[in-house]
Parts: structure tokens; C-alpha cells; sequence
């Protein structure tokens, strides 16, 4: 979204999708971050930006409960998502990842299966019968705009494929099965500007269907891509508002300043 | 908290940027004062020198707009000096206009000292004076990037045009009592008008002021302002008597 658009006033605020409160989260005594409170937008992109160290890595993490999986990690507040707590006791972190997708910096094939078996890894994974894999695998890769590249040659291994098509085969990979909200951990940092491009071009697809968070050390992707901007220093979250706002007229100093260039 | 960039080169970029303009404005200055000294004594040399400070203004011009472009390629600024070269660029436009109408004045000036003088309208003293005080302030309220000062700035306007729509009445009777002027009396008419544009061009830097600052769009929200001085308003018609 151009950075007039999402500046529109007459956009009221869409509903949240996800609303974080006082979410806190440790690494053992490591306070990482600090009383979290936000609300992300539905059908919109949301960008987390700052320093390295921030914690927005962290908090991305926490969203979909991979933060506990690092030894000594625990998080404390609550992140609901529709209504539901996803730290309520109840709540079955694997089924809660097929709901809240991810995909990370280096791209991940699982490098002992073939394209198709990387699409439909998760459905494998969770024992679903599936009526027309072959339909879902095409469906899915055409989404993703890799279909063309790879039709004819589905059965090699997924490492086979450039830095960019193998994102692109992840985000394949998360898409198939359906989840309602992309969680982006610094997807193109490790992509040239040609597949970063088309990383973008694909993010701004996938917004009309689907909720997405996305980490960048890149502030034009950010600027570029998202609707909404989260800044976070130092674990605490220091600003959050649209995009267009964010880069164009910040409200906060350090905002400023981290956008800017003077520090970071 | 941090006052410069973690670049040097930028930081530097962006001060050259910033001195660059401001030596603009104050060579406009310079050529107000120059250009109006030149009116009032009817000093033809006067003019001419006046008219060749104006190729230093364009050639800045054009330097300020490389540099914008430069960092715009090169930076990608965003928030504050994402408004700050926004605005350089405008700023520069109206400062070039300054001068060209300032040249403008000095053609008028050229031209009027070849006729006998001719007793110039009463209140282009005023309106000369005002339009290149209001120039000061907007370039004033730049350099401290003062808001307040700019916003003040706005309402006088008003005076200006009050000022001009006279000195058209005044040189419309002075011709149609003799129509022998009417060289003469256009002469004075158009750098009337100069003044009046000149006097438009301060308010649009005043505008980009407040945006470079605020970061508000404040354009536009006086209609007042951006109408014609004398297009007919509800308390009278502009006529020869």
C-alpha cells in the first residue's frame, strides 16, 4: 500500500485479527520484551521494524507460540486471536501454527523432499487425507507464481530451486494448509532485489485473504509493502500507527530518528 | 538522543542541501532590495546589475534540484527529511520565480526611465515595501523554522492585495485623464502585479514551512488568497470613476 493510501483519514481502523496485551517475553532472567500491547489489523500488513536485539524477532515468535520452543523461554500476557487466548491451556500450539503460518529469513525446504512433497508437507505432517493433492499442489504453486517455473519438475528436491523460488516454495509450503494469519520473519534479507520484488508483489496478494506480520530490517520494504508499522526498541514497543504516518510524519523522537538514520 | 546521522556523508548532503537554499534566499533578498532601490531612484545600471544576479539564482536552482534528486535516489529519506527535501524542491521554484519576476520589474524599470516620469501610483511604495517584507519573514521563518512566524505571515496577504487593487484603480484614472500615460502607466501596472505574485510566492514558502515542521498540509485552506485581487468581490466592483 502507497504511503498516501494508508494515510487515508477516512479509513476507519479495520478489526483486529489479533490482539496482544501486556505481553512479556523471556529468555531465562532476560527481560525481552517489555508489556506489549497492540492490536493487529485483519486482511492488512503489518510491519515490525528496529534494531536488532528489538525483540520484534521475539514477538513475532510469541504470536504463534514458537518463542517457547527455545530452551528457557516463557511469555506471560495474552495474545488473542479471534476471541481466543492462544496461551490458554486449552489451545494446542500445532494446531495453532496451522492457523498462524510462518516463514522465516533463510529459506527452508526440507531438503530430502521433492517440490511437491515440500507443498504438501503439512497436510503429511498432520496426517490429512487429501482428496486431489496434485490440485492443491498446483492451485497452491500458482498463488505463489512458481508454478510456471517448476510444473516440470515437481519431483526434484526443493534445494534444486533459486534463493527466491525456495521462499516462494515456503510460503507454498504455509499456504497450503490455509492458515488465516503469515507470520514473516525477514523474508527477502537474504534475496536479490528481483526476488524481493516478487516477495513483495506476492505479500500484497496475499493481504486481500490472509493477516500478515512481517519483520524487515529493510524500512523501505517496510514503507513499501505494509499498512501498518510497529517500532520497537530496546523491547518496548515505541510506536505503532500507519505506515504512511510512520515513515512520513512520526509522532514519537526515536521513531524519527530510527527511520531516519541516526541510529540503529 | 541522537541530533545526526549515522552517516556522515548524508548528514553532510542534507547540510549542503539546507545552505544552498538559504544563500538562494538570501541572494532573492538581495535582489528585491536592489530591484526596488533601482524603481524608486530610476536607476537604469541599477537594474541591468540586478537583472545578472538572477543567472546565480537559476544555476542554484538547478544545483538544489540535483541534490534532491540525489539523495532521493541515493537516501530514500523518509519522516523529517523526507518533508525537508519535498520542500527544498518547491522552496527553490518559488525562489527562482522571485527572481524572475524581480527581473520582470527591472525591465519595467528599464523601459520606464526612457519615458519623462511619471508620478507613480501612491500606494506602489506600500505594496513594494510589504511584498518584500513578507519575502523576509518567509525566509525568516525558514531559517528558525518557525511556524508561528509563517502562519502570521499568511493573513497578510490580505493587505497586498489590498495595496494592489488600488494601485490598479489609481493607474486606470491615470490614464483615462490622460491617455499620453498609458505607456508609462501599464508599466507601473505590471510591476504592481510582480509585487503582488512575488508577495503569492512568500506565502507558498510560509505553507511549506509549516509542512517541513508539522508535517500539515496547510495549501489551499484560504480560497481568499488564492483568488484574483480583483475579481469583483461582494463589497464592490473594481471601476474608473
Amino acid at each position: 500500500m502507497s504511503l498516501i493510501d494508508s494515510d487515508r483519514p477516512e479509513e476507519a481502523p479495520p478489526a483486529a485479527k489479533i490482539v496482544v496485551t501486556r505481553l512479556n517475553a523471556y529468555f531465562h532472567k532476560f527481560h525481552a520484551i517489555h508489556d506489549i500491547t497492540l492490536s493487529i489489523p485483519g486482511a492488512r500488513v503489518t510491519a515490525v521494524i528496529g534494531p536488532s536485539g528489538c525483540g520484534k524477532s521475539t514477538f513475532l515468535r510469541c504470536l504463534n507460540r514458537m518463542h517457547e520452543h527455545v530452551p528457557g523461554a516463557t511469555a506471560k500476557g495474552s495474545v488473542v486471536l479471534d476471541g481466543v487466548d492462544v496461551y490458554d491451556p486449552a489451545v494446542d500450539p500445532v494446531r495453532l501454527r496451522r492457523r498462524v503460518g510462518m516463514v522465516f529469513q533463510k529459506a527452508n525446504p526440507f531438503p530430502t523432499m521433492s517440490i511437491r512433497e515440500n507443498v504438501l508437507a503439512g497436510h503429511k505432517l498432520n496426517g490429512t487425507r487429501l482428496k486431489d493433492p496434485a490440485a492443491l499442489v498446483e492451485k497452491t504453486l500458482r498463488h505463489v507464481a512458481l508454478w510456471d517455473e517448476v510444473k516440470d519438475k515437481l519431483d526434484q528436491s526443493g534445494m534444486s530451486l533459486s534463493g527466491g523460488q525456495q521462499q516462494r516454495l515456503c510460503i507454498a509450503r504455509v499456504l497450503a494448509v490455509e492458515p488465516e494469519v503469515i507470520l514473516l520473519d525477514e523474508p527477502c534479507s537474504a534475496l536479490d532485489p528481483i526476488a524481493t520484488a516478487r516477495i513483495e508483489e506476492l505479500i500484497d496478494e496475499l493481504k486481500e485473504r490472509y493477516t500478515l506480520v512481517l519483520v524487515t530490517h529493510n524500512m523501505q520494504q517496510a514503507a513499501r509493502v505494509s499498512d501498518y508499522t510497529a517500532f520497537f526498541y530496546m523491547g518496548d514497543l515505541v510506536e505503532f500507527d500507519r505506515t504512511g504516518t510512520i515513515f512520513t510524519n512520526p509522532k514519537e523522537s526515536k521513531t524519527e530518528d530510527y527511520v531516519t538514520g541516526k541510529f540503529g | 538522543m541522537p541530533t545526526s546521522h549515522t552517516s556522515k556523508v548524508y548528514e553532510h548532503e542534507l547540510r549542503t542541501l539546507r545552505e544552498k537554499l538559504l544563500l538562494m534566499g538570501s541572494l532573492v533578498e538581495e535582489m528585491i532590495q536592489k530591484g526596488l532601490t533601482a524603481l524608486s531612484t530610476r536607476d537604469t545600471g541599477l537594474a541591468k546589475a540586478t537583472i545578472r544576479l538572477d543567472r546565480r539564482i537559476n544555476r542554484l536552482e538547478c544545483e538544489v534540484d540535483e541534490l534532491c534528486m540525489r539523495i532521493l535516489a541515493t537516501r530514500q529519506p523518509v519522516a523529517s527529511d523526507l518533508r525537508f527535501v519535498t520542500t527544498a524542491l518547491k522552496i527553490v521554484t518559488d525562489l527562482e520565480r522571485i527572481g524572475d519576476l524581480v527581473v520582470n520589474i527591472c525591465e519595467r524599470v528599464e523601459e520606464l526611465n526612457e519615458e519623462p516620469p511619471l508620478a507613480p501610483a501612491a500606494e506602489l511604495p506600500s505594496l513594494a515595501e510589504e511584498s518584500s517584507a513578507v519575502v523576509h519573514d518567509a525566509l525568516d521563518a525558514l531559517v528558525a523554522r518557525d511556524v508561528e512566524r509563517a502562519r502570521q505571515l499568511l493573513v497578510r496577504d490580505d493587505v497586498i492585495d489590498e495595496h494592489y487593487t488600488k494601485i490598479f484603480q489609481q493607474v486606470l484614472e491615470i490614464m483615462s485623464r490622460d491617455p499620453s500615460t498609458v505607456y508609462r502607466a501599464t508599466r507601473i501596472q505590471s510591476i504592481a502585479k510582480y509585487l503582488e505574485r512575488i508577495a503569492d510566492h512568500a506565502m507558498n514558502i510560509a505553507e511549506s514551512v509549516v509542512f517541513l515542521v508539522k508535517g500539515t498540509d496547510i495549501r489551499h485552506s484560504n480560497r481568499l488568497r488564492e483568488s484574483d485581487p480583483l475579481t469583483p468581490s461582494p463589497q464592490g466592483r473594481l471601476r474608473v470613476r
